[in-house]
């Protein structure tokens, strides 16, 4: 829309109805902050106050100390340790399918692609009975294992590496260098920008990671913080306080690491071309 | 090198098969393979056995019962309410994810500065929070006596609504929380979108004398054609997968009210053990999927034709 025809009247319009609009969508956060900070009690006493009357951190230490809270927390940074290697992976092909020319590169990449329509309510009893036939139910491998290469990945990878001049790699091969040094010392170094953005990516769905952990792991000691925080919702049904401090616990780390990056995911979206 | 040297097919074999490219795709080919690929045919085979808990102990206790599955669920009166419930929330819930997201959109791309770049922020939080924490906390939002949004009713003297316990609303409820979900993604997608129009269209049409209006509907919603499309098959697709809310907010209740087709299969196949049913419901929902894009993919040339 053309500067010219923005009038001030107009301009104040639409900054209050982003702040109006953002309000609302923010309104569960805030209150979930709000309602972790105060006693139970306080919860379900009426009318409802929005500010806490006595701020407290009870309900953060119960989750720690009662809860188990701290092996949910353990576990889900093994699996978000996980998703590093699996985008490691997912570079390594992704590299692979832009660079070399090779015996089966088209319908491989095809075969990548056509995994990306199939939905995970058809493969998810089948790919539970591959893992009960090599006995890797209830195990941390068996939670991480499938989720670690995701073909969208690869495929965003592909059309990053794609953009390297063939030059410089001619140039390192002529120096002599084997193609893991050339991958790990040349590649990734430059790959720096989409590596970002897969890294945050991936950390965000590995933190959130629901079904698959709740389906895989069948003792306590392999919870994720969103399986725990499920158990948590059938176990504390009435302490709404508790809940709020569990919900604030998964939330706020990826609301940070989301505020910091965001850029990075932004232009992500622009740089993978979907327009 | 290797790029030159294998276009020619008469290469001789060593040099055509080098191994490193091999070597960087293979594991992720593999895993791939054993978890995408792999258990689509296993799907397929199993859902014509009638697989259960004693099938997987001792495969001797599968037996082949041909399409009987698929027969059975044909006169399953709780998958015939998935299905229904599911076609409800993607009757209601695409269009309003596409409209609030492009609503969202055109705000937020009125101007670049700071401030709209905070509230890019804002407006996508929602979609990357994990659904559990989410259902957790609109639960809360949505109690009858103690949530908020019964206090702010009867603040207005109106209320209370029984947010999850009526199976029409308790739909409903569930879409207002998914679209304030699904808004952020999509939202970027259009954002991307409007900020690839170029300026020159607006300036030339504002000359000839068009109104704003006129200039929304001739200009900018047709050339966001392509982000409109995408939007509508992945949230399409999406919804039809619709499972998170219901399972962690309603457990498909109340009275069925609110069970999914997604939600109809994860409680065949893992409550129940019925491996074999499950795999058919999901077979049933994959052809589905399938279909809507197609037709996704149909109207769109329809479209581009005329």
């Amino acid at each position: 829309m053309a500067v010219n025809q923005r009038s001030k009247t107009e301009v104040g319009i639409v900054t209050v109805l982003l702040f109006v609009v953002g309000f609302i969508l923010s309104i569960p956060f805030i209150w979930m902050l709000l309602s972790a900070f105060k006693p139970n009690a306080e919860l379900i006493q009426l009318p409802v106050r929005i500010l806490p009357q006595k701020w407290t951190l009870e309900n953060f230490t119960r989750l720690f100390t009662e809860m188990n809270f701290a092996i949910y927390l353990r576990n889900t940074l093994i699996l978000v340790g996980c998703s590093l290697i699996g985008l490691l992976l997912n570079a390594m092909a992704g590299y692979s399918f832009a660079k070399f020319r090779f015996k089966g590169n088209r319908p491989l990449f095809f075969l990548v692609l056509a995994t990306m329509m199939i939905p995970g309510q058809v493969t998810m009893i089948p790919v539970y009975l591959i893992l009960n036939q090599i006995g890797l139910t209830n195990t941390m491998t068996g939670i991480a294992l499938p989720g670690l290469v995701a073909a969208f990945s690869i495929f965003l990878f592909k059309q990053f590496m794609s953009t390297i001049p063939d030059a410089l790699l001619e140039a390192a091969r002529l120096d002599g260098a084997g193609e893991f040094y050339i991958f790990f010392k040349l590649v990734l170094p430059m790959a720096k920008p989409i590596l970002a953005v897969q890294g945050i990516l991936a950390f965000i769905g590995a933190w959130n990671s629901f079904l698959w952990p709740l389906i895989v792991a069948n003792s306590q000691d392999l919870y994720t913080l969103s399986v725990g925080l499920a158990l948590l919702q059938g176990q504390a049904g009435e302490n709404y306080a508790l809940q709020m401090a569990g919900s604030a616990v998964m939330v706020v780390p990826i609301l940070i690491v989301f505020a910091i990056f965001q850029k990075y995911i932004v232009n992500g979206f622009t740089m993978s071309g979907i327009k | 090198m290797a790029r030159k040297k294998t276009l020619h097919s008469n290469q001789p074999a060593k040099k055509r098969l080098k191994p490193e490219p091999y070597y960087f795709i293979t594991p992720a080919i593999a895993l791939l393979i054993l978890f995408a690929v792999l258990p689509i045919l296993i799907a397929l085979v199993i859902s014509f056995t009638d697989m259960d808990l004693r099938g997987i102990t001792d495969w001797s206790n599968i037996s082949f019962i041909g399409l009987e599955n698929y027969r059975v669920l044909l006169s399953d009166p709780i998958f015939w309410t998935s299905l229904y419930n599911t076609f409800f929330y993607v009757i209601i819930g695409v269009p309003l994810v596409i409209i609030c997201s492009l609503g969202a959109a055109l705000l937020l791309n009125y101007g670049s500065n700071k401030l709209f770049q905070f509230f890019r922020v804002i407006y996508y939080m929602p979609a990357i929070t994990n659904i559990v924490a989410i259902a957790v906390i609109w639960g809360f939002l949505y109690n009858v006596s103690y949530g908020l949004f019964n206090q702010i009713l009867g603040f207005l003297n109106s209320g209370p609504v029984l947010w999850l316990e009526d199976p029409t609303i308790a739909k409903l409820s569930l879409i207002i929380l998914a679209v304030w979900k699904g808004i952020g993604i999509n939202m970027l997608i259009y954002l991307a979108a409007l900020q690839a129009i170029p300026k020159d269209y607006y300036e030339a049409a504002t000359i000839d004398g068009a109104s704003r209006r006129l200039q929304f509907f001739k200009i900018t919603f047709p050339l966001l054609g392509f982000a409109t499309f995408f939007i509508t098959v992945t949230t399409l697709i999406g919804w039809l997968q619709f499972f998170e809310e219901p399972f962690v907010m309603t457990q498909g209740g109340p009275l069925d009210g609110t069970i999914s087709i997604a939600l109809f299969i994860y409680e065949t196949g893992f409550s129940y053990s019925n491996f074999g049913y499950a795999a058919a419901a999901s077979f049933v929902l994959f052809v589905i999927i399938i279909i809507a894009t197609l037709i996704q993919f149909k109207l769109r040339k329809t479209q581009e034709d005329l």
